[in-house]
């Protein structure tokens, strides 16, 4: 068994890279979902929304054998010399990223959607680019959903047991994180260590939750 | 000159115009809402895109396949809402333009920021300007690009009484001012007579009408004398003076109408 300090710190690299890949996934991801008039962006929409409603065991299951050695996406892999991802860190972090992604997705779609079409209107008749217009415009104009978004990202990929579990195994020092850890210590009657451990989740969690809604509060005030 | 036809359907609305209007002074669009005058405005600046080819002082900027996007024209264009960038201060928002148009704070920044009376507001936050003041920095910012071609979007239509009277002085300022073409749209009769020096009438998607307004009175100083008169008359009287001033029946009527509709203003 590995120290707890060790599964913290897996816990936090793991919610970290997910943040991270999770915002350069969902701007663009997010910017077209907003943009988009076609139906069918709706489609899109739902497929990014699914895992919300989707039992956690239900995406492990389909993505331990999708990232298995026998699955026919990890056969350019497999040339590399990578025979599987499940039950390693990659193959959680690509778990927890399509895990979180609605988490991501909504707070940036909705915050692109109130900036609306007139800022980047009037960026275009002052000569800026759509790169520019999207970089110097659209992107601080949204800026609270960007807060939002990894905040959100960060905190449900640390809350997340079912599919961290499916995928990942809970491997000691590989694949083992706090709500895996939770669960194995309660499992062993170390209830203990087991309060101590899921007190440290609540209270981050009532954390993050009390910021967001400061935050909104903050963004939201009426201009004078 | 500014050579534009557009032909087109935009949802239930068709925009059917031609136009040639020289490339100087205040060039009105008038007519009653709905009658297309801010399509035509975003179909000039290319932020709405109708069937139909335009040239702006030799340079074409439509025509058939050819369509220049709004970020390469080199026009401002001054929104109904001022459209200022929040995130930004005063300053940043008159530099956004002219930055991409590769100057900076020189003479001629100094210039328009006097202009406007913008000095004392260039520090603050967009959130803590009033109504008009968000107006005045909008029509900085546009001028402050380096436009060949100014297009105005009703500017002061979202503004209160006071407010009006607070901006309008600028934009006839501005008017006056002008070393490039202004399209400027309003449904407001004063206001056009007061600032154009032609008016494209507009109804239902065409120009009915091309008016001359300068030099359309006896008097020296036509325009200031046909604002006061429409100003003062309205209904009959404001048709038999259109027409006096060389307007069309047709064209008088539509006046009468379209002040009638917007209501006893001035």
């Amino acid at each position: 068994m590995s120290g707890l300090a060790d599964i913290l710190w897996l816990t936090l690299r793991l919610a970290g890279v997910t943040t991270l890949i999770l915002l350069l996934v969902a701007t663009p991801l997010a910017w077209w979902l907003a943009r988009s008039r076609a139906w069918w962006s709706e489609i899109v929409g739902a497929l990014v929304a699914l895992p919300i409603v989707l039992p956690p065991t239900v995406l492990g299951f389909y993505l331990l054998i999708a990232l298995g050695p026998h699955s026919v996406l990890m056969a350019p892999l497999q040339a590399l010399g990578v025979r599987t991802l499940a039950f390693t860190f990659t193959g959680l972090v690509i778990g927890s990223v399509i895990y979180s992604l609605p988490f991501a997705v909504q707070p940036l779609r909705n915050a692109f959607q109130a900036v609306g079409d007139r800022p980047l209107e009037a960026a275009a008749t002052l000569r800026a680019g759509p790169w520019d217009a999207f970089l110097t415009v659209a992107v601080p104009l949204a800026r609270p959903g960007f807060v939002v978004a990894a905040v959100l990202a960060f905190a449900h990929t640390v809350g997340e047991f079912g599919v961290v579990l499916m995928i990942g195994g809970g491997i000691p020092g590989e694949t083992e994180v706090l709500s895996i850890e939770i669960y194995r210590l309660v499992e062993a009657l170390e209830w203990g260590q087991a309060h101590l451990i899921a007190g440290g989740l609540l209270v981050f969690a009532f954390a993050v939750v009390l910021s967001l809604l400061l935050l909104d509060r903050r963004t939201a005030r009426p201009r004078p | 000159m500014i050579e534009a036809r557009f032909q087109g359907r935009l949802g239930g609305f068709t925009l059917d115009v031609s136009l040639s209007t020289p490339a100087s002074g205040v060039t009105v669009l008038f007519g009653p809402s709905g009658s297309g005058k801010t399509t035509l405005l975003r179909c000039l600046a290319g932020l709405t895109r109708l069937p139909g080819r335009l040239s702006v002082m030799g340079e074409t900027w439509q025509d058939g396949a050819v369509f220049m996007p709004p970020h390469r024209r080199r026009i401002g264009y001054v929104f109904q809402d001022a459209a200022l960038f929040e995130h930004l201060n005063v300053g940043g928002n008159l530099l956004y333009g002219r930055r991409r148009a590769g100057l900076g704070m020189d003479a001629e920044f100094d210039r328009v920021v006097a202009l406007l009376g913008l000095e004392p507001l260039l520090a603050r936050g967009v959130a803590k300007l009033s109504g008009g003041e968000r107006q005045r920095v909008a029509i900085g910012r546009a001028l402050l690009s380096d436009p060949r071609l100014l297009l105005m979007d009703e500017p002061l239509a979202s503004l209160d009484a006071d407010r009006k009277a607070e901006v309008a002085p600028y934009v006839e300022a501005l008017s006056r001012d002008a070393r490039i073409p202004i399209f400027y749209v309003t449904h407001d009769v004063t206001e056009a007579a007061r600032l154009g020096d032609r008016m494209l009438l507009m109804r239902e998607g065409r120009i009915v009408e091309t008016v001359a307004l300068r030099g359309a009175a006896p008097d020296a100083d036509a325009r200031a004398w046909l604002a006061r008169r429409l100003a003062q008359v309205g209904g009959d009287e404001l048709a038999a003076e259109l027409v006096l001033s060389g307007a069309s029946p047709t064209v008088a009527r539509l006046a009468v109408e379209a002040l009638r509709s917007s209501g006893p203003e001035a």
